[in-house]
């Protein structure tokens, strides 16, 4: 099952990731991933989060635009190669990646991947014995 | 088959107008030329006396006034009846040096809220329209004039004056209002709150928007309407002639109709002072024909555009001023080349965006720069970085096309630009010259 990220808009001005961070510590939302991309003009943080549709609301509320995408993540085994065999399988069913970001839970590492055909992509991988989480799995690592 | 206020003289026959004209001119040169010493020392250096204006054909001979003047005056100087016959002052907002204040006799609040009657019923307001005013109140002339305008045409008017947007929404929604009075840019920023809200446009129960006190873009006006679900209007005035009301829109939406009767208008090359033909574009200048307290003759508004005498569907007469092309004040000049904001506004409605903007002028090594600041909105905003970019070059070429510069665009958070008294503050120019 793929899982809901939540992207933010950002302008490139100082304070601004810090003034979204204390939105969400004052609503006591936990961020369980995150990864930021800037450019010289602005910036999208990407996040994973417990409860999405709080997220959006206290989001807008705070004048911050946010979108949802799927996205699918996955467990990487604790052992020399893990992260290659996982994109080995990727490349041999050609799915290509638009990007993706590592963070790490209480029992190991997990990767964000984010692809043009989530459903697609989620079933070849499948196929290959690689099962992505669940939202609720997400929550719980 | 109209919906006037006045009829017998919205749709006078010319000569009637005309008449009309000549006659309360050679009164109100008379007027000024008694009471106003400033105005008088003016026509005497240029050697004009009352007698040398025998009708409206003569009205070129007459010196200008313009803000500066205005000034010098500040504060009685344009004065001219005894304070003890004035009843109310209104102000402008003094944002670029020091305020004009101009005085009101019970006869020119009466005409003017005349003008604004006139404009509302043109808009199509009756007397069982519920009538939200959401200038504001107090020293600006938005707000009072519309509510006078409202009264005479016995609608229910709601005072709301700016700001408070969520009462604003909630007045809206329990009274029905059916008409609302602001300025553009807090209509569409009304129109975004209640769209964030959950409300739809056939929610709403507004249905006509008179909206003015800034220059707009026929692209913001489509956007508002579709967003309040709404016919919007334009209303045109300046507080140095009255307020709003000096012209307004009527339902055939092709310019607005300059109540002749009481103010009389010239087109001039604002570089040469030369009266231009009708017809042609140039800067409007009026002559206010029957106030008393704040008489202005040809007053120079700055504002740049083009009038029209071709007949109106809507049977009035009056000459009709066509969309502004903006104000001569707005326009910049930016590394030799004219820029009015209202241009960049068009590309950033035809490219998606709100017109939620601000123009940033500056001079960096003797070279001038130009930065315009968009706010992101959730239409244009996707998880893609190339893709919001490549958005964000597509403004600043389409901005290259139309103004023949290059501006650099940047993408700022949403309702991050300040908005003052209802109005977006959309140019800040740096260079001190
Ligand atoms: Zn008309």
């Amino acid at each position: 099952m793929s899982v809901k990220q939540i992207s933010v808009f950002l302008e490139n001005k100082p304070g601004t990731l810090k003034k979204m961070t204390s939105v969400l510590t004052e609503h006591h939302i936990n961020m369980r991933a995150l990864s930021v991309v800037d450019t010289k003009d602005f910036g999208i943080v990407r996040m994973l989060v417990d409860d999405v549709y709080e997220t959006t609301n206290v989001l807008s509320e705070a004048n911050f635009i946010a979108s949802l995408n799927a996205v699918l993540v996955f467990a990487i085994p604790d052992e020399v190669g893990g992260l290659d065999k996982l994109l080995q399988a990727f490349d041999e069913a050609k799915i290509n990646i638009e990007y993706m970001y590592a963070f790490a839970g209480k029992k190991g590492a997990y990767m964000i991947f984010r692809v043009s055909d989530t459903k697609t992509a989620e079933g070849k991988l499948a196929a290959k014995g690689f099962e992505c989480l669940t939202a609720e799995e997400v929550a719980d690592v | 088959m109209g919906n006037y206020f006045q009829q017998e003289i919205e749709c006078a026959p010319r000569e009637q107008i005309l008449a009309m004209q000549n006659e309360k001119l050679l009164k109100q040169v008379q007027h000024v030329w008694e009471h106003v010493p400033y105005y008088r020392k003016k026509m005497e250096e240029k050697g004009v006396r009352p007698e040398d204006i025998k009708s409206v054909a003569d009205l070129h001979k007459l010196p200008f006034l313009s803000k500066k003047d205005l000034r010098n005056a500040y504060p009685y100087g344009m004065l001219a009846v005894p304070l003890k016959d004035c009843v109310r002052i209104h102000s402008t907002s003094g944002t670029t040096g020091k305020r004009v204040i101009a005085y009101y006799t019970r006869h020119d609040i009466d005409l003017w809220e005349d003008c604004c009657a006139r404009a509302i019923m043109a808009a199509g307001g009756t007397a069982e329209d519920v009538c939200q005013i959401s200038y504001g109140y107090g020293l600006f002339t938005g707000g009072a004039g519309v509510d006078g305008g409202s009264h005479k045409v016995g609608c229910l008017t709601v005072p709301a004056s700016s700001g408070n947007t969520e009462r604003q929404v909630m007045f809206i929604m329990d009274l029905k209002a059916s008409i609302l009075c602001c300025t553009p840019s807090y209509a569409a920023y009304l129109g975004e709150s209640m769209k964030e809200m959950g409300y739809k446009p056939e929610d709403i129960p507004l249905k006509i928007g008179i909206f003015g006190a800034e220059a707009w873009s026929e692209e913001m006006r489509r956007d508002i309407e579709a967003t309040l679900g709404i016919k919007a209007y334009d209303i045109y005035g300046l507080t140095e002639i009255s307020g709003p009301g000096v012209a307004f829109e009527c339902s055939a939406q092709h310019g607005m109709h300059i109540n002749e009767d009481h103010f009389l208008v010239e087109t001039i090359d604002p570089d040469t002072g030369e009266v231009l033909p009708e017809g042609s574009q140039g800067e409007l200048v009026f002559t206010a024909l029957d106030k008393q307290a704040f008489p202005m003759l040809r007053y120079r508004t700055r504002d740049i555009c083009t009038l029209t005498r071709e007949p109106c569907s809507c049977g009035r007469t009056h000459v009709r001023m066509l969309k502004l092309k903006g104000r001569s004040d707005d326009m910049l000049i930016i590394r030799g080349v004219n820029v009015f904001p209202s241009q960049i506004e068009t590309v950033l409605l035809n490219n998606g965006y709100a017109a939620n903007y601000q123009i940033i002028v500056d001079r960096v090594n003797n070279t001038d720069t130009l930065d315009v600041k968009v706010e992101m909105t959730p239409q244009m905003f996707t998880d893609n970085v190339g893709e919001i970019d490549e958005r964000r070059k597509a403004l600043a070429d389409g901005i290259k096309d139309i103004l023949g510069i290059r501006a650099k665009v940047s993408l700022v958070a949403p309702k991050s630009i300040e908005r003052s008294e209802g109005k977006a503050v959309r140019v800040i120019d740096r260079r001190k010259l």
